[in-house]
């Protein structure tokens, strides 16, 4: 029985660890499935990968968490043609995207610029853990400071703080 | 003081909520097109009726016109097409069909069986003006001035609410403005 216990226990915790490891190797599988782009349709490799970096950069809206450079849709693959022949043409790559705001607006840029409309989109983030990490620092430093009987008036602390006998019949009685 | 220790983080909380609730609602599908208030995109494109014939952006100019871009592959077109037989029987405006990266004898085909609302279908088979006129998702349909800018666009099939909300209205005051 105690064998068996303790086998079924190690089981378990081989599980717990497989089943991350699995998932993350399946994501990463996933990933390099999605890598692979659409094949080139030019001869000249220069400037294939001149198109394939511009694209890179470009959404496509059809499917709208993909680059033109990874979507296989029809418009995307009309865009990358667009892109190739402007390249082609001698235009610069800020024309190009030029060209493509244009038509579709910066939600087509996979870096949107920065202008007043996009002020929020750049800084949000910094600033909202910034006033986050300055409320846990302020936290911290007063209960620090606190008297530690200010502690034991608070019922939440109280029942985390003191494991009673109870809790340590509770938690080493497993028997499944 | 002590109220305070629950009410704020209960604020924080109700401001995210409202936030992601917001967000949810949000149809991502809907990008803010950068040419609303911009002249139209020139053209100068093959009927489908009749492939010796070509209409172009400026034989548009004067009067308010809507563009219709449709295709035959395109289920959702086939969806709001009794909408704009509507909008062209009631002569709101001037409608006219883009055909989208479509065949000539299909698209052919499915106004014959579907009615045909257009004073002209503008045959777009590279999808070139399509692009122009940051097509993504057929349909789409644009809504454009006497003096040839673009004043609404909506993608996605047409629905009696955007009709009535949206573009009789805009209809009315482009015609009234003359």
């Amino acid at each position: 029985m105690r064998a068996e216990r303790g086998l079924r226990r190690a089981l378990r915790r081989q599980v717990l660890v497989l089943v991350p490891l699995v998932l993350l190797v399946s994501l990463w599988a996933a990933s390099l499935v999605h890598a692979k782009e659409a094949a080139p349709a030019s001869a000249d490799p220069a400037l294939e990968a001149r198109v394939m970096r511009v694209a890179n950069e470009l959404r496509c809206l059809v499917c709208q968490n993909e680059t033109i450079a990874a979507s296989n849709a029809d418009l995307a693959v009309d865009l990358r043609n667009q892109v190739r022949e402007m390249l082609r043409q001698g235009r610069s790559e800020r024309e190009v995207f030029d060209y493509m705001t244009a038509r579709y607006g910066d939600f087509v840029l996979y870096r949107p610029p920065l202008k007043s409309s996009t002020v929020p989109l750049w800084f949000g983030p910094p600033v909202l853990l910034a006033v986050s990490l300055v409320g846990l620092w302020w936290m911290l430093r007063r209960r620090n400071r606190l008297p530690p009987e200010q502690f034991e008036n608070d019922p939440i602390g109280d029942a985390n703080d003191t494991p009673g006998p109870a809790r340590e019949r509770a938690g080493g009685g497993d028997t499944r | 003081m002590k109220v305070l220790r629950y009410l704020v983080p209960m604020a924080l909380l109700a401001a995210v909520v409202a936030f992601l609730g917001v967000g949810l609602g949000l149809n991502p599908r809907e990008v803010p097109s950068p040419l609303i208030g911009k002249p139209a995109p020139a053209f100068k494109l093959a009927r489908l009726d009749d492939a010796t014939q070509t209409i172009s952006r400026e034989d548009l100019l004067g009067q308010v016109w809507m563009l219709n871009v449709w295709a035959s592959w395109c289920a959702p077109c086939r969806e709001e097409h009794p909408l704009v037989i509507d909008i062209a029987r009631r002569q709101l405006v001037a409608v006219y069909g883009l055909n989208y990266k479509d065949q000539v004898p299909a698209a052919k085909n499915w106004l014959a069986g579907l009615g045909n609302p257009y004073r002209a279908t503008l045959v777009d088979s590279d999808g070139r003006v399509g692009i122009d006129y940051g097509v993504y998702g057929v349909p789409e349909t644009f809504i454009v001035d006497r003096q040839g800018v673009i004043r609404f666009k909506h993608t996605g099939p047409l629905t009696p609410d955007v009709l009535r909300t949206r573009i009789e209205p805009l209809l009315k005051e482009l015609q009234r403005a003359g």
